[in-house]
């Protein structure tokens, strides 16, 4: 950052982690990230809206460089999905893991773009602040993971009919005998509190780490011409590494996506 | 760490981008992958019965050419014995003409021989009875003399 005006490590760090919020009724919570959000839509629509694309061109022949391309990333979701699910997996479950994992993957991606140079240009077209990695944003991580939570205990309700899913609720894991009932019961509420908790905390902990040690380093290169080349190092070093975390993050958060609906299907 | 109604807004772009996925992505990629499946499975299940078929052409063409070679090898065997044989008659068909050639020789020479001794015989009887003629200085009677010259001639 420049310095227009004194500039303190807290205030640079606050103003990289500050959303663009934009209030839509009264109270805190009505409030809508309008950067993460936006970038999230845009992210979606140009992934998907590219896949569609290719696909609406594939043929059955010889394949462009291009569909090759698409089909592997698909063949590769459907191969994950078929080593997880059983059942037909092709309808609804491993489109939702293409889904989550192409966005997870691209909205993760963000995390490489120069904060400070992208901050500048979101400047000059009137984003004070913006955050580019809608990953690094707990909304984000918790709309995916509750999403899923809700696609869970909707195909849970479905196999197994509602009755059969109360059922489980108090007669699974430890069994039927009305004693056990109450543990059933709590040990089954621990687990769906803790599912969306930790699968959308994984990532968003992970993504937000990633982002604040990037902004530790630019902070360590506005010190001086030192500080800048071991930023620079450091920062290349960081981003490489990133680039592991992001896709990670991205096929951990498609797997568990996998596994929590997977398991909605399976009666015990 | 604030949770507000970028939830829900994310939540419903998520809805509609795997309603999306569901919808005109995965479907018609997957069915387009699977033809070329298939097509493929084809294309070497149609390569291995290539395969398979020039084998067996190979193994037939093995059987055809053995055939041949023994049949060729009988027919040389056949066409040998034959030659032998028609030498072997030839042989025999040319020794038998030259005996017989030889017998008809040998019995025109014995007529011939004949004749001429005959003839001969006629002669010595003719200068014998002109030498008897001379000698008796008279004739003497052919006709009645012939049994004598006859006889004569007989012991010549």
């Amino acid at each position: 950052m420049s310095a227009e005006h004194t500039l303190t490590p807290t205030s640079y760090i606050q103003h990289h982690l500050s959303f663009l919020a934009e209030p839509v009724g009264q109270g805190p919570f009505w409030v809508l990230h309008v950067d993460s959000l936006l970038t999230a839509v845009i992210l979606g629509v140009v992934s998907l809206g590219f896949i569609a694309w290719v696909v609406r061109g594939a043929t059955a022949g010889v394949p462009t460089r291009r569909q090759a391309f698409v089909e592997v990333l698909v063949d590769f979701v459907d191969e994950q999905v078929a080593g997880i699910f059983h059942g037909e997996r092709r309808k609804f479950v491993a489109p939702v893991a293409l889904t989550v994992f192409v966005w997870v993957l691209l909205m993760n991606a963000m995390d490489f773009l120069p904060v400070d140079i992208m901050a500048k240009g979101l400047q000059a077209v009137g984003f004070e602040e913006f955050r580019l990695v809608p990953t690094a944003d707990v909304n984000t991580t918790f709309a995916l993971a509750l999403s899923v939570w809700v696609l869970m205990i909707f195909f849970s309700i479905r196999v197994k009919g509602l009755g059969g899913w109360i059922h489980e609720l108090f007669c699974a894991p430890f069994g039927g005998h009305p004693a056990l009932w109450i543990p059933n019961f709590l040990f089954n509420l621990i687990e769906l509190v803790s599912k969306p908790l930790s699968h959308s905390l994984r990532l968003f902990g992970n993504m937000y780490a990633g982002e604040i040690i990037f902004l530790l380093l630019w902070l360590w290169a506005a010190t001086g011409l030192v500080g800048t080349a071991f930023a620079a190092v450091l920062g290349l070093g960081w981003a490489i590494f990133h680039i592991l975390i992001v896709v990670l993050q991205a096929y951990i958060f498609m797997m568990l996506t996998i596994v929590y609906i997977a398991m909605a299907h399976e009666s015990h | 760490m604030n949770i507000n109604f970028s939830l829900f807004a994310q939540a419903i772009a998520f809805a509609a981008f795997i309603w999306f996925t569901v919808r005109f992505v995965w479907p018609p990629l997957l069915a387009v992958i699977e033809e070329r499946q298939t097509k493929i499975a084809d294309g070497l299940a149609a390569a291995d019965k290539g395969a398979r078929s020039l084998e067996e052409a190979q193994v037939r063409i093995q059987t055809m050419v053995e055939e041949a070679r023994v049949q060729a090898r009988q027919i040389l065997d056949q066409a040998q014995t034959r030659a032998g044989g028609i030498v072997e008659e030839a042989r025999e068909s040319a020794g038998q003409e030259r005996d017989r050639i030889i017998q008809t020789a040998r019995a025109e020479v014995d007529q011939q021989v004949n004749r001429a001794r005959d003839e001969l015989r006629g002669q010595v009887a003719a200068i014998a009875v002109a030498g008897a003629e001379k000698i008796l200085a008279r004739e003497i009677d052919a006709r009645t003399h012939q049994d004598l010259l006859d006889r004569l001639a007989a012991q010549i």
